[in-house]
């Protein structure tokens, strides 16, 4: 009995890390989809940045009520895990809590203690789910998150909730047969938490405790496996990718928008046509100006579409949003992830990108979406991992003006008054120091 | 410029005008009373007068790399002519791409913006205010531009300045970091702001009138309007004036 127990245990758990790696395989397939970008520098700042934004969650508290909502679900949640180390050794070696011998009485305060973890785990999931379905924060509340979004957000919400109280069932069952000496559960120190819930299991029989407590053990280790797969797919993946995403955040001043090298070499040889480089045979074609698509944006853009958690602190804070424009910041970011999933999904089927006849622009990103937005950077500064959906809009526009000439009449009329005037508007150059005359005048 | 220059002569510090200062009428008012100041505590400054040309802000956020890429190639050619070594802009635009942008185009320059500048002027006592100044005790709220304040993390120096004028500062709840937009940038300014069920420099001025503040203080020429026109939709313009930093310190110079 206890070998099929085994057997069947490792076989879970084997496919369901096997799946994992091979779904995290795709998804790292799909971001070096994106176009090369160094992001290796200054290793110092990026630890730092890892260390503040990801592991310390430094941005979160700008709002401090979720912020330790959140961190209480993630401390606990990271530290529970420890426990499934032994779960996941019991499981393979058909053992019942296996580290309980080594640590004595130090075991129970453990387990005490990621039971005061679950709780906190489970009241925090709890009053998010409130806060979301029915307080209606609005950042949560909004058009962009129907359908799977807030769905996604509240399967993961009541799987954790779920999950702990599985935990707590377990334990509390645990203590039961310990307590009647039954073989196999090995009496420890009483667990800080579960031990004032035996109370409900009391009247039991000894087999039926049994099966509950298998039940629960079964349920959530198949849980976390389960769990484990459905991060991928899910905004939640932000769990591990806040980390990488944080590395690689930008270190120079949020207002440099990136140069153009090809561009900047276009206009040099044009002024300085001696310096231009012979014509290379078979050079490369030259890739598009700006991006259209996902395989257009820079590897470290599709990253962090990947790592958005769709929190909405972006858009709560767009200006273009909070005046009702059709930009979302959030949008953008979820759009270019699911673009880059059909993308992602068209190479499996056809080995390589067959044209669709669909692009970023337009089919996810309207025009008047990107026009909406300031350049303002707010979302830059709001984003608790290090997301940059500025940088996305940038290179959708620069696609727009650059290949597309799509930009509204009065762009035009500035575009030329700039490159006839050297100014934005219809002034002549001669009267650019009128001002100092007035002055020397006065 | 070229006057220091045929004088084989280099001056403290170039004044970048900047297209607003130059030609808006009510910009042109901020670049006056900048260089008063410069002018009374005596700063040896030069600007590139017909010479300097848009640094192509507005050009390449909307999207138009290539005219951006022209135009810093002139102005690049123009100040790398005459050596221009610190460069001061009362445009938080031209202050950033100067600063930020033109060095991978081989224009490197050391690049302050005018609110920094005047912080430094008074701490080393150049600037002398009057004891007490219009603005001593006045209730006053400051906007932050988002390329000063986000762009460049420039948060502090302007609020200096303003203590320096003994006001009483009151900020808006959208501040610093979470300050928010007038709405000009990202060449908004040039175009009409796309549907919505308000303008963003109607919202950020209400903020702002809501705080009671008799000024709204700004540091940049865009901001100035957009907040200039805010105030005037709230019909308030006889009650709360729109003051860029430089006006003010202007306005307090001790004779
Ligand atoms: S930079 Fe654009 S998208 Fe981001 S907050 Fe500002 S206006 Fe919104
Ligand atoms: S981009 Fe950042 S702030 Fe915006 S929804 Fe995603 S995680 Fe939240």
């Amino acid at each position: 009995m206890h070998l099929i127990q085994q057997i069947f245990f490792i076989i879970c758990a084997g496919v369901a890390i096997y799946l994992f790696a091979k779904k995290v395989g795709s998804i790292r397939r799909n971001i070096l989809l994106g176009r090369d970008e160094d992001l290796n520098d200054n290793p110092g700042a990026r630890w730092k940045n890892m260390t503040l934004l990801a592991l310390g969650q430094k941005k979160m508290f700008k709002k401090p009520v979720p912020a330790l909502l959140h961190i209480a679900v993630y401390v606990g949640f990271i530290i529970i895990n420890a426990e499934v180390a032994e779960i996941i050794l019991d499981g393979i070696l058909g053992k019942h809590r296996l580290f309980a011998p080594f640590l004595g009485p130090v075991y129970g305060y453990l387990i005490g203690f990621f039971e005061i973890l679950a709780v906190l785990v489970l009241v925090s999931c709890a009053i998010f789910l409130i806060r979301r379905n029915i307080l209606h924060v609005r950042r949560l509340w909004m058009k962009e998150l129907n359908g799977w979004p807030k769905s996604d957000a509240n399967y993961i919400l009541i799987t954790e909730i779920v999950l702990m109280s599985l935990l707590l069932t377990m334990n509390a069952a645990d203590q039961i047969l310990q307590a009647r000496g039954v073989e196999h559960y090995l009496a420890t120190s009483p667990f800080w938490v579960s031990s004032h819930l035996t109370g409900l299991f009391d009247g039991m029989s000894t087999g039926a405790l049994i099966a509950l407590e298998r039940t629960c053990w079964w349920l959530h280790i198949v849980g976390i496996l389960a769990f484990l797969n459905y991060l991928p797919y899910s905004k939640h993946f932000h769990i591990i990718l806040a980390f990488p995403n944080a590395y690689y955040t930008r270190l120079i001043p949020q207002g440099e928008m990136k140069n153009m090298k090809d561009i900047q070499n276009e206009v040099l040889y044009m002024m300085q046509p001696e310096l231009a480089p012979p014509p290379a045979e078979g050079a490369p074609a030259q890739h598009r100006f700006g991006a259209k698509d996902v395989q257009d944006l820079s590897w470290k853009n599709l990253l962090d579409a990947y790592s958005c958690t769709e929190c909405g602190r972006c858009t709560s804070s767009c200006p273009a949003n909070l005046t009702g424009k059709a930009l979302s910041p959030r949008k953008i970011m979820m759009d270019t992830r699911d673009r880059l999933e059909e993308v992602g999904r068209n190479i499996d089927k056809n080995k390589e990108f067959q044209d669709d006849g669909k692009s970023l622009v337009h089919d996810y990103i309207t025009v008047e979406e990107l026009r909406a937005c300031t350049t303002c950077n707010a979302c830059v500064e709001a984003c608790p991992v290090g997301i940059e959906p500025l940088s996305i809009i940038n290179q959708l526009r620069r696609y727009l003006v650059m290949e597309e000439s799509n930009s509204p009449q009065e762009w035009n009329l500035m575009f030329s008054n700039i490159e006839n005037n050297m100014a934005p508007w219809k002034f002549s150059p001669d009267e650019r120091d009128r001002w100092a005359e007035e002055m020397g005048a006065s | 410029m070229a006057e220091y220059a045929a004088n084989g002569e280099m001056p403290e510090v170039l004044f970048w005008v900047g297209c607003a200062g130059s030609f808006d009428q009510r910009a042109q008012r901020i670049t006056k009373a900048f260089a008063t100041i410069l002018d009374k505590v005596g700063v040896k400054f030069a600007i590139l007068g017909k010479e300097e040309m848009c640094t192509g802000d507005p050009a390449r956020r909307a999207g138009n790399e290539f005219l951006f890429q022209m135009m810093a190639y002139n102005n690049i050619q123009t100040m790398n002519m005459y050596g221009i070594q610190k460069i001061v802009t009362a445009c938080p635009h031209c202050f950033n791409i100067l600063k930020n942008e033109y060095p991978a185009l081989g224009g490197n320059y050391e690049v302050i913006h005018h609110t920094t500048f005047l912080q430094q002027l008074i701490n080393d006592g150049r600037v002398r205010l009057k004891e007490a100044g219009g603005f001593k005790g006045k209730k006053i709220t400051y906007h932050d531009s988002c390329y000063l304040g986000r762009a460049n993390n420039i948060y502090e120096a302007p609020r200096a300045v303003l203590e320096a004028l003994d006001v009483e500062l009151v900020e808006m709840k959208r501040c610093r970091t979470n300050g928010l937009c007038c709405g000009a940038g990202g060449a908004q300014m040039f175009k009409e702001e796309e549907a919505g069920d308000t303008r963003v420099n109607w919202d950020r001025t209400a903020e702002a009138v809501e705080t009671g503040a008799k000024v709204i203080a700004a540091n940049c020429p865009f901001c100035t309007t957009m907040l200039v026109d805010g105030v005037k939709k709230q019909e308030k313009e006889d009650d709360i004036a729109v003051l860029d930093i430089a006006e003010m310190v202007a306005q307090s110079l001790a004779d």
